[in-house]
């Protein structure tokens, strides 16, 4: 029945989004009060597909996926998950949207409570029916994809950091989700953890064929994994395109971003008086 | 958002900016008192999913009941032998240190049980409440539960609010029958008053209706209002470190003032003349 009625709805979102993209925004605009965060933007995001958003800190690059989650609503456009506008859904409809959606948020946001079993179970154990015994199965096989199934009984007080958004992982997988947002993976990682994390959204995205969102301002990583990146300033997308060529793009504030360069149109100095002029002054 | 004034433009008249920020301050209090109300429906309305998965209640009853009983027995404890050393001084001076079991009964059973243990239960569930729900909310507990479809207004917040009105009347009985074995210890037991006295004076001149059932009503109302303080201020915290600790000593402040006006308030209606 469920499963039924589930491939139905995929059929739906199939038909539904156009051009093959899960999730699209046209012209959103938003802020937080008066304060402007994101000014017209639109970005495709193609089913089966990893996708970037790329762009300095304080961009609104978790606002975005709020606004794709549905926590915030866009002041001006149009936020379509699997064709459906996400602003216009009533709540008992957002809440069945976002079952189908994973989020992995910057901290992992674990359940200090619970542990790693607990916490992987904790949406099948909200959201299904199912016999103690088959969530058993079903946790153990979701720990198992991300390698972590000897360290179910840990609390996540006990978890490295990227163990920690290792577990995260797989509870937001555990509803087999059909779009999954990660928030940051690699900040703060050590290189092997990195190297894993990276592997895993690549590997999690081909063989459960989701479509993955990642918000991120590490360069390196990002476009080892992504199919498409769309960099994001002052609210604008200032570039977009596969990764390779982003490279050899002409912007200069693109090349600045992707070449890690301390000085160009996003000047090092924050803005200041004259230098020798402020010296004198004292 | 709701106290915006506007700052500059009567800055020629700065005898009237003490009044301004009176006003605002006074906004800002009533917006804040009408947020806690919509978050307390927003509660009530979650209620009903909570009866069925009564184990999530038990667990929360478990963390601010029975983790709240030794502070709650040691102070009791306490609470009983002071009063029975002074009201037994006081008392021997009119001979009518028989009169010890009502006096020590009625003063725990009518006041203090309930206020000191409401108190109490501030100090020590009210402040994990918040403490807990703020630090769930600044770790992104709350917001990815939410985008896993579970609204944690009712998964986390109505369970807890539940434990704690059934908990504090529990937690106050406990505080008057504590405190009552402590007056008898120093009262009968150090200081010679009669056994029988004590105990059948204290039978014939405690109501149960009038002063019982009055008590745990005062307890069902702090209970409600410390938990809810609690709650909400946890979920209504910035969600930094800094915004963490704000917010629970706001729930100890606010809670324990609010436990005795209310315990003013409930006092005059309950034995007041007027
Ligand atoms: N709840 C909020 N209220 C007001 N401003 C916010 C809020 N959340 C974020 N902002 C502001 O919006 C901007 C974008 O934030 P965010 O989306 O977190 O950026 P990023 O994830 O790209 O670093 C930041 O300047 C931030 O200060
Ligand atoms: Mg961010």
């Amino acid at each position: 029945m469920r499963e039924g009625k589930r491939d139905a709805d995929n059929e739906a979102a199939l038909t539904g989004g156009r051009h093959g993209n899960l999730v699209e925004l046209h012209g959103v605009t938003f802020g937080y009060g008066m304060r402007c965060v994101l000014d017209g933007v639109t970005l495709r995001f193609r089913r089966g597909c990893v996708t970037a958003i790329m762009g300095p800190s304080g961009t609104g690059k978790t606002t975005l996926l709020r606004l794709i989650g549905g926590q915030l609503k866009a002041d001006r456009g149009q936020v379509l998950v699997a064709g459906q506008d996400v602003g216009r859904l009533d709540r008992e409809a957002l809440y069945e949207l976002r079952k189908r959606m994973g989020v992995l948020f910057q901290s992992g946001a674990l359940f200090t409570g619970l542990d790693v079993f607990d916490n992987v179970a904790f949406p099948l154990r909200e959201h299904t029916r199912l016999p103690e015994s088959m969530i058993r199965d079903l946790v153990l096989m979701k720990l198992q994809a991300v390698g972590l199934r000897g360290a179910r009984h840990l609390m996540p007080g006990e978890l490295s950091g990227g163990m920690a958004r290792r577990v995260a992982l797989a509870r937001a997988i555990a509803l087999d989700p059909m779009v999954i947002m990660y928030d940051e993976p690699f900040t703060g990682q050590d290189p092997i953890t990195l190297g894993v994390i990276m592997k895993l959204i690549r590997l999690l995205n081909d063989s459960l064929g989701l479509t993955s969102i990642i918000v991120s301002h590490d360069v390196q990583e990002v476009a080892a994994i992504s199919d498409y990146v769309y960099l994001l300033s002052g609210g604008r997308v200032v570039a977009e395109g596969t990764p390779r060529a982003l490279r050899e793009t002409a912007s200069p504030w693109a090349r600045q971003f992707l070449g890690g360069l301390p000085d160009g149109p996003v000047p090092f100095h924050y803005p200041a008086p004259d230098y020798a002029a402020d010296l004198l002054a004292g | 958002m709701p106290a915006r004034g506007d700052a500059g433009r009567d800055a020629s008249v700065p005898s009237l900016a003490w009044l301004r920020r009176l006003g605002r301050r006074v906004l800002a209090f009533c917006s804040r008192l009408g947020r806690a109300n919509l978050f307390i429906l927003r509660v009530l309305a979650g209620m009903p999913s909570v009866i069925p998965r009564f184990h999530l209640v038990m667990a929360q009853i478990y963390h601010v009941g029975v983790l709240s009983l030794a502070i709650i027995v040691f102070s009791a404890l306490n609470v009983g032998m002071v009063l029975g050393l002074q009201m037994y001084n006081t008392l021997v001076n009119f001979d009518a240190e028989s009169a010890l079991g009502p006096v020590v009964a009625l003063s725990l059973v009518r006041e203090l049980g309930p206020v000191v243990a409401a108190l109490l239960f501030a100090g020590r569930a009210g402040s994990a409440l918040t403490a807990e729900i703020g630090l769930m909310k600044a770790t992104e507990q709350l917001s990815s539960m939410e985008m896993m479809a579970v609204d944690p207004v009712r998964r986390i917040v109505a369970p807890r609010l539940l434990a704690g009105v059934l908990a504090m009347p529990l937690l106050a009985i406990i505080f008057c029958a504590v405190g009552i074995g402590g007056g008898y210890f120093v009262g009968v037991g150090l200081l010679g008053v009669d056994e029988g006295a004590f105990w059948s004076q204290m039978q014939d001149q405690v109501d149960w209706s009038e002063d019982v059932v009055n008590g745990i009503i005062k307890s069902v109302v702090f209970g409600v209002v410390v938990t809810w303080i609690a709650v909400f201020e946890g979920y209504e915290s910035e969600p930094t470190a800094e915004g963490v600790s704000r917010a629970t000593t706001r729930s100890v402040v606010y809670a324990s003032l609010a436990v005795l006006f209310l315990d003013f308030v409930l006092t005059a209606l309950m034995f007041g003349a007027f």
